[in-house]
């Protein structure tokens, strides 16, 4: 099954590469990792979205709490969450394909943040899945390049990662 | 006063009150030995190789309960350093390991001697850290043994760059420490402990499973307390052995691969298991789905949750020190009127009587050629049970679990999880250092001594009189085995040839020299070599070549499909 872990860990060098090297030693599924620095620059906190039987996932949560610069660990889906994540798509835009991409980016609230001649530059923020969708909703051969960053995910209401 | 980088180090060395470094200079680390020279609390025991410095600080850890310090220079030193720092890390043994590192300035260059030790090092140690700033040194050595020693003990790297060595800072060192993202465990929930008396006491087929964890924790009074009042059969993995007295009727030997009938079948068949610091490895549970099928209710007390269910599911996992929880679990079952069930528990060790009626360890003794089980055993009554034994890797090792009952903890020092072929010498050494007074001895085989066969040198230096047990069989003897059993006899590459007179070898670096090759005298060479209470003797026993270690599981299978020696 799919998981979102949040963490918060030390804002070290190498804390990045420990546990991205947990999951490549151990063999765990990484879908996507993200990682900056919080409103503590002590801190940072990282989303992984990742994937495995619960048997693996609760290994992964138990092996993240055990490196030493990791200061606490959540599994968001074990509860109500927000997911987000941000991609930037460059496409190819002319003549009446000028029109059409950038209506379909208005459906998907895209915006269009830089234009040349021959492309539109799209920013779109979604979930994983809806970012998937406008992908699948434009003529693939139109695509020139799309960055994403990774899921990054909060839990709702009152539940907090914190100290 | 300020002091260099290097002069921090050591004062923290000797604040933490070290006794030994054991280590090897270079140009990354000349700073740290100039101010090694200018004292005199700390020894330093110069080794022949990067990788016996740390075995012999492993050893040194394993026999005491203090942290062993190796320091090492960059580059190759660091590199040679690795499966030192494995094989400690598999085994969760608390290591400082101090490493230089070239100029701050020139890291990421290719420099001279450069590698990226906290990379390289990275999976296989507890933590690792790189000193970037002069004033961060003693802050930094302060965590690194408190991280080496608490929770589940493992090794721990300093790397310190040439520069930060030689700049100048206040000494001050910090009386304590914390680490914000790091508390371990130490007594269990209480709950949960009470849970597990109450399956302990109503146990029909109970089974005590106690590893390493009991040994690490110095918990093998109160596992002794809790078997002996409960009335349990209680079985030690080969890093647990001493854990629970060997000797004692109540002991059932080394479960897995090479563990006796009773303590497999008992695993197997138990109906209360108490798993206390140990990790359910594959060479102790066989086949996971085998296993499985039987239904158990397991407890299992361990100080890293990531143990807990890792391999097997447990009912009642317990996060803690084995010391603390089995503490708290005595005072439950001492307050607790009910006992476990003496029919039920009779019953029990009937079954257990008869398989171990089946005498497993039986082995046939020869009167022309010398029997490996034989050696052991003499060696046992030589020493009167009361040596340190280290041990290399392969059927000698296994042989020596086997054959030497081991009633405390501390004095049965093997490499388990990474399986070490080197360990043995270097380990002996530590052991020795650690140990003066006391008789040490490595059991070893011709492949495995020939791996750091050099440190004998250091053992002249030193004066370290270990006793080197070889049981040559002119094969790397345990994959010859495997070879014979699944690999259809055909012995590829496993025929140690050309191998030297190890009794002029021995002379050559200044030591005793003996080659044993008939069974009656084995026992008058032990004697004689144990008599020498200030010589390094190393006893070259020829023995038989064809020897196997059993009983065996074999990989993949469970626990009750073994393989026994009368059944060959
Ligand atoms: C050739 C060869 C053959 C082998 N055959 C066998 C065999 O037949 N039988 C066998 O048993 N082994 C065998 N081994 C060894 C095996 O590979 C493992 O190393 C060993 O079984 C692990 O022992 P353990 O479970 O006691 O765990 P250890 O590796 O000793 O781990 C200790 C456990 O205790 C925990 N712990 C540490 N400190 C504390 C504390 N203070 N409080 C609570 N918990 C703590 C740790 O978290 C860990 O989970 C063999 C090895 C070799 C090289
Ligand atoms: C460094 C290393 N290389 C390879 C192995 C694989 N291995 C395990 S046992 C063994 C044979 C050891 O031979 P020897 O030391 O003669 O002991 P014996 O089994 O004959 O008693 C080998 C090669 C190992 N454990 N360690
Ligand atoms: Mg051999």
């Amino acid at each position: 099954m799919r998981h979102i872990i949040s963490l918060l860990m030390e804002n070290e060098a190498g804390a990045l590469s420990r546990v991205a090297g947990l999951f490549s030693a151990r063999g765990y599924n990484i879908e996507s990792l993200s990682v900056a620095p919080t409103e503590d620059a002590t801190l940072s906190r990282m989303t992984i979205v990742t994937s495995g039987s619960d048997d693996v996932i609760e290994q992964i949560i138990k092996q993240l709490n055990k490196l030493i610069e990791v200061v606490t660990v959540m599994d968001l889906s074990e509860g109500e969450h927000i997911e987000r994540e941000l991609m930037l798509v460059k496409v190819r835009a002319v003549g009446e394909m000028r029109e059409e991409m950038a209506r379909i980016a208005g459906i998907f609230h895209g915006r269009i943040i830089d234009v040349s001649d021959k492309t539109y530059t799209i920013e779109l923020t979604d979930t994983v899945s809806g970012l998937d969708s406008f992908l699948q909703a434009i003529d693939r051969s139109l695509i020139l390049e799309t960055v994403r960053t990774g899921a990054s995910g909060i839990g709702r209401g009152d539940r907090v990662l914190k100290l | 006063m300020e002091l260099t980088g290097a002069e921090i180090a050591i004062r923290c060395l000797q604040e933490e009150g070290v006794e030994y470094v054991f280590g090897y200079p270079g140009g990354a680390v000349l700073f740290i030995y100039d101010a090694l020279f200018n004292q005199d609390k700390i020894k330093h025991i110069l080794v022949r190789h990067e990788q016996a410095a740390v075995h012999a600080a492993d050893g040194y850890a394993r026999s005491t309960d203090r942290v062993g310090v190796a320091l090492v220079t960059s580059g190759p030193g660091v590199t040679n350093a690795v499966t030192g720092i494995a094989t400690a890390y598999m085994d969760s043994i608390p290591l400082v390991i101090i490493s230089g590192q070239v100029p701050t300035r020139a890291i990421g260059e290719d420099a001279f001697q450069e590698v990226d030790a906290v990379g390289i090092t990275r999976p296989c140690v507890k933590h690792n850290f790189l000193v970037k700033d002069v004033k961060e040194i003693a802050n930094t050595i302060k965590k690194a043994f408190y991280l080496a020693r608490s929770g589940r003990p493992g090794p721990v790297l300093v790397d310190i760059p040439k520069d930060v060595s030689n700049q100048k800072t206040e000494f001050h060192y910090p009386a304590t420490v914390s680490v914000r993202s790091y508390h371990p465990a130490q007594h269990g929930e209480v709950g949960l402990v009470k849970q597990a008396a109450q399956l302990l006491l109503g146990a029909r087929r109970p089974m005590v499973y106690a590893g390493g964890g009991v040994v690490l924790s110095d918990a093998s009074k109160q596992l002794t307390e809790l078997v002996r009042l409960l009335g349990f059969p209680c079985t030690n993995t080969l890093m647990g052995l001493g854990g629970y007295p060997a000797t004692d009727k109540q002991s059932l030997g080394m479960p897995g691969m090479h563990g006796t009938l009773e303590a497999n079948m008992a695993m197997q068949h138990c109906d209360v298991l108490l798993a206390v610091g140990a990790r359910f490895d594959d060479r102790v549970i066989g086949n996971v789905e085998h296993f499985n099928r039987e239904k158990r209710n397991i407890i299992h007390i361990d100080i890293d949750p990531s143990s807990i269910s890792k391999r097997v599911k447990v009912d009642v996992p317990i996060v803690g020190d084995v010391a603390h929880v089995l503490g708290d679990l005595l005072a439950v079952l001492h307050g607790s009127k009910q006992k476990p069930e003496p029919q039920a528990l009779a019953a029990w060790w009937a079954q257990i009587e008869e398989w171990r009626g089946k005498r497993c360890l039986g082995y046939k003794n020869s009167d022309e050629i010398i029997k490996p089980q034989f050696v052991i055993e003499k060696l046992y009554e030589v020493t009167r049970g009361d040596a340190f034994i280290t041990s290399d890797v392969g059927q000698h090792q296994m042989w020596t679990a086997q054959y030497y009952k081991f009633d405390q903890p501390r004095r049965w020092i093997n490499s388990g999880g990474l399986g070490t072929m080197g360990f043995g010498m270097p380990a002996a050494m530590g052991v020795q250092m650690a140990h003066p007074d006391a008789t040490v001895a490595c059991v070893t085989g011709e492949g495995s001594i020939q791996m750091n066969i050099q440190e004998l040198s250091t053992c002249k230096q030193f004066r370290l009189p270990l006793k080197i047990v070889l049981l040559n069989n002119r094969y790397l003897g345990m994959v010859r085995q495997w070879q014979e059993f699944f690999h259809g006899n055909r012995y590829s590459e496993s025929y140690m040839e050309a191998l030297p007179d190890f009794v002029k070898l021995a002379e050559a670096y200044g030591h005793v020299g003996m080659r044993i090759d008939k069974p009656s005298d084995v026992e008058p060479a032990l004697k004689e070599a144990f008599a020498r209470k200030h010589d390094l003797v190393f006893m070259d026993f020829r023995t038989d070549q064809t020897e196997n270690v059993f009983p065996m599981v074999p990989g993949g299978k469970g626990l009750s499909e073994v393989i026994l020696a009368e059944e060959l």
